[in-house]
């Protein structure tokens, strides 16, 4: 019983050339992940992504979408353009192009925190990126923003992924994890200035995300996007794990918020396996209500459940933490593990606050920090919400150069909390967890880079010289091939094929 | 956190005291100065041409 698991996050970032609103989108990403690409040369800039095992149209209720009804968009096992850029980092991260966007997805970490850590570091791959093309003279200038809406119509997604085990039933995950996205946003949300898809109603809300989704249940990502995605590609055996991809959450920066959200999801999950949710909290109209509340950052909207009674998302919330507080402490006293105590502590510390004084959570959560200086530009400016300046603040929190991001401005000044120093950052930038398997690609990678022709979630495929065919290690449970597993292998094999001589025998 | 009492949320129904257990760690609070010496420099960091600026950015759907 843990918030301890494994799991990812997956962020598309906003990509435009200011200036020159007629570039091409891919290019421009395909330019973003090839100029932090290019310099690490074998190292990380040849191996190409390995396809085989990507599954986006099997849905989790049992069944297969056909894929000639599918929307290209869906058809994620095949690149747009066999030219875009993909490649596979040290850390055991994957950049490329999805969707006319620069992904960073993280490496599989094993808990929370480390998913901050990781996360923060394809802060920093993006920011490099940025960098190098500004330094090319012969490159126009491109921003990248950590954002999930152009307030013109237009989404793109930061997913995060978690390990479960596949005997949970399917139909248990969507009746108990439905309310907590519902609610979720009141620590999640990243703000944003503008209602609607196109951003047109006037008004601050909770969420980037939340008025792009339209239907409670569903295998699309691009359109009609579901509370609940049911995307059935497990990335590993799939008779033992499911890889529960969640698309409904906000590109958050701040380092709590990333960390509640990943911690409190996992705790979530974990009760669905065991069973163990006392109460349904089921939400009538769950996607009005999800609307809802993200338009309501007083945090008063009265929720209806299904058993009759009423509820606003903290207490919803609430419901959560008691069922699984009480679980935790039903099942282990106070032998815990640290990180499980300390989301439960901190959950529990930001719900009492947001009832209290939201404002108060502003060193923590995107949304609050982000509405303060929203709200004191406009009575300084006194200006409406439909003002330029505003919707261009709202922008601007999501640059990614520090310069002129205004989360990284309130990060210098000190004015947020952080969970993992700068140092630590720095380092995940090139070097994998060490507790996932995640460990064997980036190892191989660091070590092995110019012989690895290929690599994806599950397997890493290497072209040693003098060997006629490529040779594919599967690495289909996530976690092995984690440091105390092959740490002591890689050391000693100084080549490939010592390599794969060691792991034949 | 480390060497914190656990207690469990139903306690913030009992006595004031417990209505607001301590953040887990020791959090400055959030002054109206530091939103007033961020804003005395957001004109600085903000793009100029607000307008033009947000009309600009134009994205393609992502998943």
């Amino acid at each position: 019983m843990s918030a301890r698991r494994i799991m990812g996050i997956e962020t598309e970032y906003g990509v435009s050339a200011p200036g020159d609103p007629t570039a091409n989108a891919m290019l421009l990403s395909s330019q973003v992940v090839n100029a932090y690409a290019a310099p690490l040369g074998s190292r990380a800039g040849r191996a190409r992504w390995d396809y085989e095992d990507e599954a986006p149209l099997r849905d989790a209720r049992g069944w297969e979408f056909p894929r000639d009804a599918a929307d290209p968009s869906q058809l994620t096992d095949s690149p747009d353009d066999p030219g875009l850029a993909n490649v596979i980092l040290t850390n055991g991260a994957r950049l490329y192009v999805d969707h006319a966007h620069p992904e960073f997805s993280s490496p599989e970490v094993s808990n929370p925190r480390d998913a901050v850590l990781w996360d923060k570091a394809g802060e920093r791959v993006m920011l490099e990126a940025v960098r190098r093309i500004a330094a090319n003279p012969g490159l126009g200038t491109v921003n990248l923003y950590k954002n999930n809406t152009d307030n013109k119509g237009a989404s793109y997604g930061t997913h995060e992924n978690y390990l479960m085990r596949r005997d949970t039933p399917f139909a248990d995950i969507v009746r108990h994890l439905t309310p907590f996205f519902v609610t979720r946003q009141v620590i999640a949300g990243a703000g944003r200035v503008g209602r609607g898809q196109d951003g047109t109603g006037q008004g601050f809300q909770i969420s980037q995300r939340a008025d792009f989704f339209e239907v409670e249940v569903g295998l699309e990502t691009t359109l009609k996007r579901p509370i609940i995605n049911t995307r059935d590609e497990p990335h590993a055996s799939a008779d033992r794990f499911r890889r529960l991809h969640v698309i409904i959450g906000d590109a958050t920066q701040c380092e709590v918020a990333t960390y509640l959200k990943m911690g409190t999801t996992a705790l979530v999950l974990e009760l669905i396996e065991e069973k163990a949710f006392t109460r349904d909290l089921a939400v009538d109209r769950p996607v009005p209500s999800l609307h809802a509340v993200s338009h309501d950052p007083e945090l008063k909207t009265l929720l209806r459940l299904r058993d009759g009674t009423t509820a606003t998302a903290v207490q919803v919330q609430w419901m959560y933490l008691e069922q699984i507080s009480s679980y935790v402490t039903g099942r282990l006293g106070d032998d815990a593990d640290e990180q499980t105590k300390d989301v439960l502590a901190r959950w529990e510390s930001v719900l009492t606050r947001l009832e209290s004084d939201p404002m108060s959570c502003a060193r923590e959560l995107d949304w609050v920090a982000k509405l303060r200086l929203l709200q004191g530009f406009r009575q300084r400016e006194n200006l409406s919400w439909d003002a330029a300046r505003l919707q261009l603040i709202d922008l601007q929190w999501a640059d990614v150069r520090p310069e002129k991001g205004l989360y990284h401005r309130l990060a210098q000044r000190g004015q947020v909390e952080r969970l993992v120093s700068d140092e630590e950052i720095t380092a995940a930038v090139s070097i994998p967890p060490e507790d996932t398997r995640a460990y064997f690609r980036g190892r191989c990678l660091s070590r092995y880079g110019e012989h690895v022709a290929a690599a994806s979630w599950d397997s890493v495929i290497f072209d040693v010289p003098g060997r006629g065919a490529l040779q594919r290690v599967p690495t289909l449970d996530p976690r092995r091939g984690t440091r105390d597993h092959v740490g002591a292998l890689i050391d000693r094999c100084p080549t490939a094929a010592e390599l794969l001589d060691a792991l034949a025998t | 956190m480390a060497g914190q009492e656990q207690k469990t949320p139903k306690d913030r129904d009992g006595e004031p005291d417990d209505a607001a257990p301590p953040p887990p760690q020791s959090q400055a609070q959030v002054s109206g100065d530091d939103v007033d010496a961020i804003l005395d420099e957001i004109d600085d960091v903000l793009e100029t041409n607000a307008e033009e600026f947000v009309k600009g950015f134009v994205q393609k759907g992502g998943q």
